[in-house]
């Protein structure tokens, strides 16, 4: 643990005017694991894409062993011994391992424009094995699951002989059992000298693994230390720059006896099994689970757009034989997906279009369903203030030309404009930033505290601590525990969701 | 506070302040211009007014309503591809819907077949004979043959969004082989024979006029107006641009995805059959082979509109412009007496150059929204 091995003088960044990064510094030393955390837009892929070359710095150097670094591209840093392992992983799927890792450049067979498979076959199995990874090296990608893929990242990474490796987000899709490996592997790393930046909001694992913790909080730095100092608290307060307390907005919900969604024993082969819930008017119900629980498959069911093979659904006592989401949403039942780019939003079309187009037939007369589009304008103006969406004109502005948390208030101006007496929403804050999170809470707690009933889905417990007033535990495609308000606890929750408390589900 | 200083100065970088600044203003003109709906009705004028001193023919009355006459078929057609390409679909049958809604209205309702050539159609003695189609010489024979048509185009577009929609298949493959299919279905029924003797009235159809205005100009903006009033007006309209620009929101959004797409394959057919009736009732025959070439120039047109074959961007009116220019750029290159292999090189070179276009303005579009 000699030496600095990468270090970051007065880094600072703008984008359109508005500062990512400002006056960074801090060093990885050798054979280290240096903790990066902060919240969405805090700047962190801002400056693991300075360090990786993707952009420059307005101001500010870099020095990699002691000597000048500032790398013009990706291949600058992998060259320089930089790699990344990306969040969303960057493998040819349809390749097989060994090509994977060879991609960037294959051994010839001597002056022939071939490939040296015995070469790269032999190569990959060294490589494998470095990461405890049994798999034979022309398994093609497809077939491996996403932690196996993540180690074979891994050894990509190894093959280009880096000395530092950056990780952002790994486990995001791992199984626990495929988390415990990568933080072997990586202490393995450790200890072979190779240095390692690990960015990941999970704080438990960064308390695990980090030797130094760097805090990023609006592109600057408010905390550079070393793990044994800090709790996971005080990393909280630095990153929010408040107390937790102040995150969430006060409760005023007050659910009501009468059960506007009621499933029972909902099951998909291999999906969920015997689901049965009651969802009452005004309240906000919260579900919790892993990456991979059924949650969001859940949620796609009571919607409409996946099937499902026994079990009812009844909204407000009727029961809904075939549901689809048309049928969903005569049923006013709305539904906010995880993947607002994907599922949410009309990314080229103008957010007046955007609001509009769930409940276009209000706005239709006669049998040619012509629409009176003063009438829907004046009612998407209204909307838009309410929801206080920041944007030049609704009528011209593109959605994809808004940051995240005005595009999540469009999705959910969209479902607004139905005035569902539902709503389902899949992870409603992720990647949004701190003030977005705190209006779409005060969104949700209003729309409950006027008589609609939210099913809110998220894998972050706090989140559904600070604003539901029930909460169920999902994990393997059944729940494993109910919690009411008074018996919130996080410690509770997280062991059913890992099925450690059986005795507690009710 | 480099750039504060450099504000105060004449100069910058040697040239006159003032220069810069009467540049900058013809720049952002000149995107205007690029930039604006009109952009290819500008260029077609200009186009007509460069060319017209250098081909006197060109200008005169005459060539001038020949030009217009190629159009209105041809705008008919490409109505529908606009709707098609606008949920970024893409209909190649229509030139086959063209070819065999032809022979079948005019089998329909001709009224004097030549045995010599028609004997070995399968059509022949059961439904053709000497004195015609069924419907011949009856009073209601057009109106009928008319209807037929267009439901014929409207099955044949049917049948391609329903394969599209219900059974996910890729457009390009399910309309390329109602393509083929269409196409030689309409051959093997008339044996490749024109049919001929169609009713006076069908063929004043697309030949005469009504108080100097023809009857064709008049189809085609009928037309154009129902497919901009579905377009614009309606819920149908918005949910036509909301499938284009992303399917998976629009299912997540109650929009019933797979009706908006058949719809579109549906009037996109329609319209084919509209433009095949006014080519038919032009020549004055039934032709199994009619439109075969023109697959490109209905694409082509529509995409120099402006319509964008990604999908959720397109308008019935920048087709109007994009299908004037292209008519009058055939016109011109057929009066320069060019061979039709330098033509189709000419009008291929100018729809890479329209798609290219495309890309160029989306990017400035982009950057210029971008901040």
């Amino acid at each position: 643990m000699d030496g600095n091995v990468l270090e970051l003088r007065n880094i600072t960044k703008s984008f359109f005017g508005i500062k990512a990064l400002n006056d960074v510094n801090f060093e990885l030393k050798k054979g280290c694991v240096l903790g990066l955390i902060g919240q969405n837009g805090a700047g962190k892929s801002t400056l693991m894409n300075i360090i990786g070359g993707v952009i420059q710095p307005d101001a500010g150097s870099m020095k990699l062993y002691d000597k000048p670094y500032c790398p013009e591209g990706p291949i600058d840093a992998i060259k320089n011994g930089i790699a990344f392992i990306h969040q969303e992983l960057n493998l040819f799927t349809n390749l097989s391992i060994a090509e994977n890792i060879f991609i960037n450049e294959f051994p010839k067979l001597s002056f022939l424009p071939l490939i040296d498979k015995r070469l790269i076959r032999k190569k990959t199995k060294q490589l494998l094995e470095s990461v405890n990874l049994d798999v034979s090296p022309d398994t093609i990608v497809e077939r491996l699951s996403p932690g196996e893929r993540q180690l074979v990242e891994i050894a990509k990474a190894l093959s280009t002989n880096a000395n530092i490796i950056i990780f952002d987000e790994p486990t995001t899709s791992l199984t626990s059992r495929e988390t415990e490996k990568l933080f072997g592997l990586i202490k393995k790393l450790r200890a072979e000298g190779h240095s390692i930046i690990y960015i990941s909001h999970i704080l438990e694992d960064i308390k695990e693994l980090a030797d130094d913790i760097v805090i990023l909080r609006d592109g600057e730095v408010v905390c550079k230390g070393c793990n044994a100092n800090l709790t996971i608290n005080n990393m909280i307060s630095f990153m929010v720059g408040r107390d937790m307390d102040q995150m969430y907005p006060e409760k005023k919900s007050n659910p009501r006896q009468d059960v506007v969604l009621e499933l029972e024993n909902v099951s998909q082969k291999g999906i969920v099994a015997n689901i049965s819930l009651k969802l009452r008017k005004g309240e906000i119900l919260g579900i919790f689970g892993l990456m991979g629980s059924g949650r969001t498959e859940l949620a796609r069911i009571i919607f409409g757009l996946d099937e499902f093979e026994e079990g009812t659904i009844r909204v407000n006592g009727k029961t809904i034989d075939k549901m689809k989401p048309e049928e969903a949403i005569k049923n006013k039942i709305a539904f906010v997906t995880e993947n607002r780019r994907e599922e949410g939003l009309l990314m080229s079309s103008t957010i007046a279009d955007n609001i509009s187009l769930v409940s276009l037939d209000k706005f239709s007369k006669y049998i040619f369903k012509f629409i009176d589009s003063k009438y829907m304008h004046e009612c998407i103006k209204q909307i838009g203030d309410a929801l206080k969406i920041k944007c030049h004109s609704y009528l011209a502005s593109q959605a994809k030309s808004l940051s995240g948390g005005n595009q999540q208030k469009v999705v959910i101006g969209k479902w607004l404009m139905l005035e569902p007496q539902i709503f389902i929403v899949d992870e409603p804050t992720r990647g949004i930033d701190v003030g977005a999170k705190y209006e779409v809470y005060s969104i949700l707690n209003e729309l409950a505290f006027q008589g609609s009933s939210i099913l809110v889905i998220s894998s972050e417990v706090e989140e559904l601590i600070g604003i539901c007033d029930r909460i169920l535990v999902m994990s393997r495609g059944e729940i494993t525990g109910e919690f009411a308000r008074h018996q919130f606890d996080k410690e509770q929750i997280i062991r059913a969701a890992f099925r450690q408390n059986v005795e507690t589900a009710v | 506070m480099q750039k504060c200083k450099e504000a105060k100065s004449n100069y910058i970088i040697g040239v006159p302040r003032k220069l810069i600044q009467n540049n900058k203003n013809v720049i952002i003109t000149a995107k205007k211009v690029l930039m604006s709906e009109y952009f290819v009705l500008y260029l077609s004028l200009i186009f007509f007014a460069v060319l017209a001193p250098f081909v006197p023919r060109f200008a005169s009355l005459e060539n001038i309503g020949n030009i217009f006459s190629n159009m209105w078929p041809l705008l008919c057609v490409a109505a529908g591809q606009t709707i098609v390409l606008i949920i970024a679909g893409i209909d190649l049958s229509q030139t086959s819907v063209i070819a065999f809604t032809s022979v079948i209205g005019s089998v329909f309702m001709t009224q004097n077949v030549n045995p010599d050539i028609f004997s070995k159609s399968p059509l022949w003695g059961w439904f053709l004979s000497q004195s015609g189609g069924p419907l011949a010489g009856r009073g209601y024979a057009v109106i009928c043959s008319i209807l037929i048509m267009i439901a014929t185009g409207c099955l044949i577009g049917f049948l391609n969004g329903v394969f599209i929609a219900h059974f996910s298949m890729p457009p390009f493959m399910v309309t390329l082989v109602s393509q083929m299919f269409f196409g030689a279905f309409a051959i093997y029924l008339t044996k490749s024979e024109n049919v001929m003797g169609l009713p006076k009235s069908f063929i004043s159809l697309g030949n005469d006029e009504l108080l100097f205005i023809p009857y064709s100009f008049i189809i085609a903006v009928l037309l154009c107006i129902l497919a901009h009033f579905i377009l614009n007006f309606t819920v149908l309209g918005r949910y036509l641009y909301a499938v284009g620009t992303n399917v998976k929101a629009s299912v997540v959004s109650g929009i019933p995805s797979k009706k908006v797409i058949i719809f579109a394959y549906v009037f996109s057919g329609f319209c084919a059959t509209i433009g095949s009736i006014l080519y038919s009732s032009r020549l004055q025959m039934g032709r199994p082979t009619m439109g075969s070439n023109i697959l490109m120039d209905i694409v082509g047109a529509t995409v120099i509109g402006g319509t964008s074959m990604f999908g959720g961007k397109g308008k019935v009116i920048w087709t109007v412009f994009g299908v004037f220019f292209f008519v009058l750029l055939a016109n011109a290159l057929n009066l320069l007496n060019l061979s039709y292999f330098t033509i189709n090189i000419v009008k291929g070179a100018i729809i890479l150059l329209a798609a290219l276009f495309d890309v160029m303005r989306t990017r400035i579009f982009a950057s210029e929204h971008g901040k």
